[in-house]
Parts: C-alpha cells; sequence; structure tokens
C-alpha cells in the first residue's frame, strides 16, 4: 500500500477543518471515544449540532477562538491507500505554518467557498502550492448546499480559477463540487448535483498518480543525491577498519560500483557496498535510508553530499532563490544567516532581493530592501562555502533550503534554490 | 515503496539528525511498544556501531514488573548503556508532595525527574516515542521540538520545520524533544512489529490476573499500586494492556489474544482509540495533554 500526504487550503471558513472532518467520518476513521469527546464540546458551544473542525483544532487557543493556528496532522487509510492529512491554517498571520506544512505534500486542496468564488487567499493559497511544487491541485467547490447546487456557480468558478492556474503554470488541476457539510461528493456521490460526472474527493485521492516530482522521468534517470548525516566507525577489534557513511538517499538512485564525487571537495571515488540493517545490497534508491561504503579512504563527514559522477549538482557560492521569510524581526538586504542545504550548513548573506511578489495579484515589486513575516521574494545570496544542489523546479528535496538566525537558532526563511547567478 | 519501509526510513533519518545535530541527546525508554520500536530503528540507523546515546527510563515506581524485567534484558541484549532515574527519588529530595485520594498517579511527578536527569546529563536532545496520531495536541506537535529550559512546549512559538530539514540549534540550557515516529498511527507500530518480529513485553498479550473495576475501566491490582476501595468490585480476567504505562493509569482491555496476529486483529477492528480506552490521565480535561506538554511533559 502507497502513502500520500496532502494539505488542505482556503481561507478561514471556507470549511477546511469540517472537510476533513468529514472524510474521516465518512470513512469511519474516527473512533467513537474520539466523536463522543466533539460531541461534548460541540454542545457546550455552539447550536448542538456536531462541530467536525474539533476534530483537528488541537490547541486550546484555537478552540477558543474557532480558527487553526498551526499545522495538525491526520492519518486515515482506505483499503486502497494511507493518507497524511495537514490541515494548515488559513489565516495571512499563519502562512508561514501552511508553508510548512506543504513542503511534504504531494497535492494540495485549496477550498472554494461557491458563493464568493476565488478570493485573495485562494490566490495566495494557490501561489504557495505552486512555489512549494506540490504536483497536484484540486479546487474543492464547497458550501454547493448555500448556491442551489447551481452548475453555472460552479462553471464560473471553474473558469476563473483556470485563468490563475495559467499564470502559476500549474498543470494538475482537478475541480471537484462539494458540500463538506452535508457531505456531497467528499466521499458519497451526491444527488443533488448529477451533473457532474468527475471523481468524488476520496475517488481521486485514492487514485491519483502519486509522483514527487512533476517529471516523471524513471528512478534511475533522477541524479542521485546522498547528503552524509552521520559516519560509522565502531572502531572495535573486528571492525577496526569500518568506516560507513549514514544517510538518506534524497534522489534517484545508486548501485554498487557507481563512480561518485563528493560535494563540496570534488574528490571522487565509487561505491564499494550499500549496507542497509547489516545487509549488503546491489542498489538502492530514494527514499531509503543507508549506509554507503566507498573504495577509497578520503575525509568526508557530516555536511559533505556523495552524488553519481555522472550527473552532477549546481555547486555555487552566488545563488538565485525564492524565499518566503518567516520571521517577525525583518529580512534587510546584507543580513547575515545560517544556510541549510541537506545536512550542509554555512553562513550566508543577502545580497539583493530582486523583486518581492505580490501574494495576491502575483506582481513582482521591485526595489525593496527589506521583507516582513510571510513576504515571498526572488533572492540573491552570497555563501560563506560553496553549496551544492540541484534545482528547486526539478527536485523538492535537494533543492529545498532554510535561513537560520544566528542569534536566536529560529528558522527564519525557507529557501527554494534555483539555479547559480 | 511500501508505506512502512518509507516511515522506517522517514524514523532513521531523523534518529541520525539527532546523532548529527547534538553532542548528548538520549533516547527515553519506557517498556512500552513504541518506544520499543524506537530502540528497533535506532539499532538498524547505528548498527554494527554504537548507539550514539543511552537508553534512559524514567521509572514511576508503579510499572509493572514484567514490563522492567523486558527492559533489563533488551538493555543487556544490545549492550547499551541503560540510565534509569526514580521519582520517588525525586519525591524525597525535592520533597514533593505526593497526590493522593481515588486515582492518584505519579504520572505528572515524572515530569520532574525527568528534567533533573536531563540537567544532570545535560541531555541536548531527548528521543520519545511520542505519535501524532495519539492526541490532539500531540497532532500539532513538530517533529524536532524545542523546549526552554523548564522544558514546556509554546505551541505559538514552533519552528518552521520543512521539507526533511531539522533545525536542532539551541541555547545552552534549552533541549529538543525529537519525535521519530510523530507520521506512524498506532496500526503502523504494531503491523511494524509484525514484520520485523520485534518482541514485545508480554502483558501486550492476553493473560489472566487480578484486577479491579472501577468506573467501568479495568486496573491491575499488582504492586498494591491501586488500593480497592469498598465499591470497587475485584475480578479474575483475561486481558491485555493496549499501552504500557504506569500501573495508576493504564486500563487493560478483555481479551483472549494471545498471539501478535490476533491483537492486532482486535486492535484492527476496535472503535475505540488507544488513549481513549487505555489511559485515564488525558481524561481529565478537553486541553490535558496540551497542558502538560507546557509544563514540561513529554
Ligand atoms: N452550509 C455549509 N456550511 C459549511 C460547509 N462546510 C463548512 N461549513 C460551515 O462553515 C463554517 C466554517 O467551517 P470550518 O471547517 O471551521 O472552516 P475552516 O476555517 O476552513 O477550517 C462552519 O460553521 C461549518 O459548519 C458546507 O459545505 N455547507
Ligand atoms: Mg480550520
Amino acid at each position: 500500500m502507497d502513502l500520500l500526504r496532502f494539505i488542505t487550503a482556503g481561507s478561514v471558513d471556507d470549511g477546511k477543518s469540517t472537510l476533513i472532518g468529514r472524510l474521516l467520518y465518512d470513512s469511519k476513521s474516527i473512533l467513537t471515544d474520539q466523536l463522543e469527546a466533539i460531541e461534548r464540546a460541540s454542545k457546550s458551544r455552539n447550536d448542538g449540532s456536531i462541530d467536525l473542525a474539533l476534530l483537528t483544532d488541537g490547541l486550546r487557543s484555537e478552540r477558543e477562538q474557532g480558527i487553526t493556528i498551526d499545522v495538525a496532522y491526520r492519518y486515515f487509510q482506505t483499503p486502497k491507500r494511507k493518507f497524511i492529512i495537514v490541515d494548515a491554517p488559513g489565516h495571512i498571520q499563519y502562512t508561514r505554518n501552511m508553508v510548512t506544512g506543504a513542503s511534504n505534500c504531494q497535492l494540495a486542496i485549496v477550498l472554494v467557498d461557491a458563493r464568493l468564488g476565488v478570493v485573495e487567499q485562494t490566490r495566495r493559497h494557490s501561489l504557495i502550492a505552486s512555489l512549494l511544487g506540490i504536483p497536484h491541485l484540486v479546487v474543492a467547490i464547497n458550501k454547493m448546499d448555500l448556491v442551489g447546487y447551481s452548475q453555472d456557480v460552479y462553471s464560473d468558478i471553474c473558469i476563473h480559477y483556470a485563468d490563475l492556474a495559467k499564470k502559476l503554470n500549474a498543470h494538475q488541476v482537478t475541480y471537484i463540487p462539494m458540500s463538506a457539510l452535508n457531505g456531497d461528493n467528499v466521499v458519497d456521490r451526491s444527488t443533488s448535483m448529477p451533473w457532474y460526472e468527475g471523481p468524488t474527493l476520496l475517488d481521486h485521492l485514492e487514485t491519483v498518480a502519486i509522483n514527487d516530482e512533476s517529471d516523471g522521468e524513471p528512478l534511475d534517470r533522477h541524479p542521485a543525491r546522498f547528503p552524509v548525516q552521520y559516519v560509522i566507525r565502531p572502531q572495535t577489534a573486528e571492525l577496526h577498519d569500518y568506516r560507513g557513511y549514514a544517510g538518506k538517499i534524497t534522489s534517484g538512485l545508486f548501485r554498487k560500483g557507481d563512480s561518485i564525487t563528493i560535494l563540496p571537495s570534488g574528490a571522487t571515488s565509487t561505491i564499494e557496498a550499500i549496507e542497509v540493517a547489516e545487509k549488503h545490497l546491489d542498489e538502492a534508491a530514494t527514499p531509503q535510508s543507508v549506509i554507503l561504503h566507498l573504495a577509497t579512504d578520503i575525509d568526508i563527514s557530516r555536511g559533505d553530499l556523495i552524488v553519481r559522477t555522472e550527473r552532477l549538482p549546481v555547486t555555487s557560492q552566488t545563488v538565485e532563490a525564492m524565499l518566503c521569510w518567516m520571521d517577525t524581526k525583518e529580512l534587510k538586504t546584507g543580513s547575515k544567516y545560517i544556510l541549510q542545504v541537506g545536512t550542509f550548513r554555512t553562513r550566508c548573506s543577502v545580497r539583493e532581493i530582486a523583486y518581492q511578489l505580490n501574494i495576491e495579484t502575483y506582481e513582482q515589486i521591485e526595489g525593496i530592501d527589506n521583507l516582513k513575516l510571510n513576504d515571498m521574494a526572488k533572492v540573491t545570496l552570497r555563501t560563506a562555502q560553496p553549496i551544492s544542489f540541484d534545482p528547486y523546479p526539478k527536485n523538492r528535496t535537494t533543492g529545498g533550503a532554510i535561513l537560520i538566525d544566528e542569534t536566536s537558532n529560529v528558522t527564519v526563511g525557507a529557501l527554494m534554490l534555483m539555479g547559480e547567478v | 515503496m511500501n508505506y512502512l519501509d518509507q516511515l522506517e526510513s522517514e524514523s532513521i533519518h531523523i534518529m541520525r539528525e539527532v546523532a548529527g545535530q547534538f553532542e548528548r541527546p538520549a533516547l527515553l525508554f519506557s517498556g512500552g511498544k513504541d518506544s520499543i520500536t524506537l530502540v528497533h530503528l535506532a539499532l538498524k540507523a547505528f548498527r554494527p556501531g554504537k548507539l550514539p546515546f543511552p537508553l534512559v527510563h524514567i521509572d514511576t515506581g508503579h510499572n509493572f514488573q514484567e514490563v522492567l524485567n523486558f527492559r533489563d534484558k533488551l538493555a543487556a541484549q544490545i549492550g547499551e548503556k541503560l540510565i534509569v532515574r526514580h521519582v520517588e527519588d525525586t519525591i524525597r529530595e525535592k520533597k514533593l508532595k505526593e497526590p493522593t485520594g481515588r486515582n492518584a498517579t505519579r504520572n505528572g511527578l515524572q515530569t520532574f525527574t525527568l528534567l533533573d536527569a536531563i540537567e544532570e546529563w545535560e541531555f541536548d536532545a531527548c528521543i520519545g516515542g511520542a505519535r501524532r496520531d495519539e492526541e490532539k495536541a500531540r497532532a500539532k506537535e513538530r517533529v524536532f521540538s524545542v523546549r526552554d529550559e523548564f522544558g514546556s512546549w509554546d505551541p505559538k512559538r514552533q519552528r518552521p520545520e520543512l521539507w526533511n530539514l531539522y533545525n536542532g540549534r539551541i541555547h545552552k540550557g534549552e533541549n529538543v524533544r525529537v519525535f521519530p515516529i510523530s507520521n506512524w498511527t498506532e496500526l503502523d507500530v504494531w503491523n511494524y512489529i509484525r514484520r520485523e518480529k520485534i518482541e514485545l513485553p508480554s502483558i501486550y498479550f492476553a493473560h489472566e490476573r487480578e484486577l479491579l473495576i472501577r468506573d467501568g475501566k479495568l486496573m491491575a491490582t499488582a504492586g498494591g499500586v491501586i488500593k480497592p476501595e469498598a465499591d470497587d468490585q475485584v475480578v479474575r480476567r483475561n486481558v491485555r494492556f493496549r499501552t504500557v504505562g504506569d500501573i495508576s493509569c493504564t486500563a487493560a482491555s478483555e481479551s483472549k489474544a494471545a498471539t501478535l496476529d490476533s491483537v492486532i486483529a482486535e486492535i484492527q477492528a476496535t472503535r475505540i482509540s488507544e488513549r481513549g480506552e487505555t489511559r485515564m490521565d488525558d481524561q481529565l480535561s478537553e486541553a490535558a495533554m496540551e497542558d502538560r506538554k507546557k509544563g514540561g511533559y513529554f
């Protein structure tokens, strides 16, 4: 059985939490005591009808305010597939939490309130999904019950959204009209919208192809990447010369005998053995965690990147990136941070903000020299040591990086590395 | 790739990040199935080397003897260091007041002993076996969860955590709680235990024992931890434990499932959640877990 991670996005009150509650409820993934607990909580709150949103709004302040502040993870499975649901907040001030949740997802559901159509938040969430390279997009046109299940309303919203999708270069967009509250087209097919012939949401989630990158190439044609996390050296009498490089293959496939290059040093060697749980394999592929042994003794430590020599990544000290700023303290041109890509950390400074992206109109605003919480921008960075990466649109795992504030130690920025300058 | 392989690889990756980023990590070991799974994952991550962290058990003094024996046997078998710290010692040294009364439990006092152990050994990271599917506050927590010097979790100040990049940089005195099996469900753990043939303490399988029925729950009388009161009915039943924690707050499930297959079949069929069925400590209020985490609990 395989695993799909998806995120739900939409503005406040579009019905995200209700939709998740509905998915869990109709797929019988809510257990009796959990249901009783939210029934009790619902009673003390409003008109007494059960509020499925209480299933995911797990923090006290969230339940008090009736909003989602941070990402909640939910798990369910059907006979066909396992799912991890990432319920993300819709408020603009919690955009960074949505970005956190979106980074690992293969599909995003963007909710649209049928009465309101495409609004600012729809544009913002669609932009984040697209910047973070989520390959599949579902536009869930919700609250159809409040517009008389009208096909015209649905079609208008589809046309309107298609325009926006074109600007974002989003390829795989699926439109589904639904009522999360009543359960139309979530798990069960709606009887109120006979004009809709597409899949229900769950049908779609169960059958959509899970591919992390959009290019669909076979695995061994992907660049092979292995950031070294830890060096295993038992140094016991019988394992005196044992030296294994532990890490996770973040892209592609390695075979015994492959010629490899170690970055940033550029040293070369070949793979002598691939070890998993004290057994030897002839090959291993992403996302396996393995131990690599090399034919020659070279100095390798945490932070180094082992790659197959036939396809080298970009290695540079001056790079361009899309940046999502995540700190309340402003970023100013010239500021210095720690950059982490894979397991490698180095200091860097922000040389230039090429433009800031207006996250609602997608306009590029030039002449900016500082960024505030949740701003998106194209930046140029200069790093203290060269960094190795693949452009993010080609590889989400090896092209993603974070910025860490040296004094507060907090993660302050998410970088989608684009290329060298 | 099969989902169990994906989850396993993600957890091994997280463990190795701990080893790579911290000076003095520890693995918090309770003897329950989740922490036993953690040990198994740690062995996969670091063998043939030694584990880069000791196992640490915070013993409330109210643990099942079977579990303590299992703990000692496992540590000896894998030849790794085991540190045990006792809540009773903390109570004595700090002159803590032990909760008394009908459903008294030392579970809350564990936090003090844990924080003391963190200070004593200067642990900068503690690996724990919590899962996000267990409880709604846990569903919100990051894999690397930064705690201040009082061990407090501040849900409003969680660090962004993207892709597979974990930021374990901290100031002196702070520590990080790390949850490698965050994304596993209860059933994933059981299925993994079956696939990997991981051994568990005997109390996870049906056996006959003496219990008392209190508030509709079956509580073990073992060790005299729970004192029968007038309206408690003392019975002998066939039971197994779905989670294993402190005797005072872990209820048993009536069952005849004596093999892993039959235990898994029962858990698959149940309509009650793990914590709902077995844990008394979460049922105190709607935000019980969130409040305990803010207070430094795991
Ligand atoms: N009529 C109707 N109301 C809905 C529907 N979906 C959600 N709602 C209501 O809209 C409100 C906001 O829903 P919620 O799930 O909390 O939205 P969130 O902020 O996106 O998580 C709640 O009162 C829901 O009951 C729907 O399909 N139809
Ligand atoms: Mg919500």
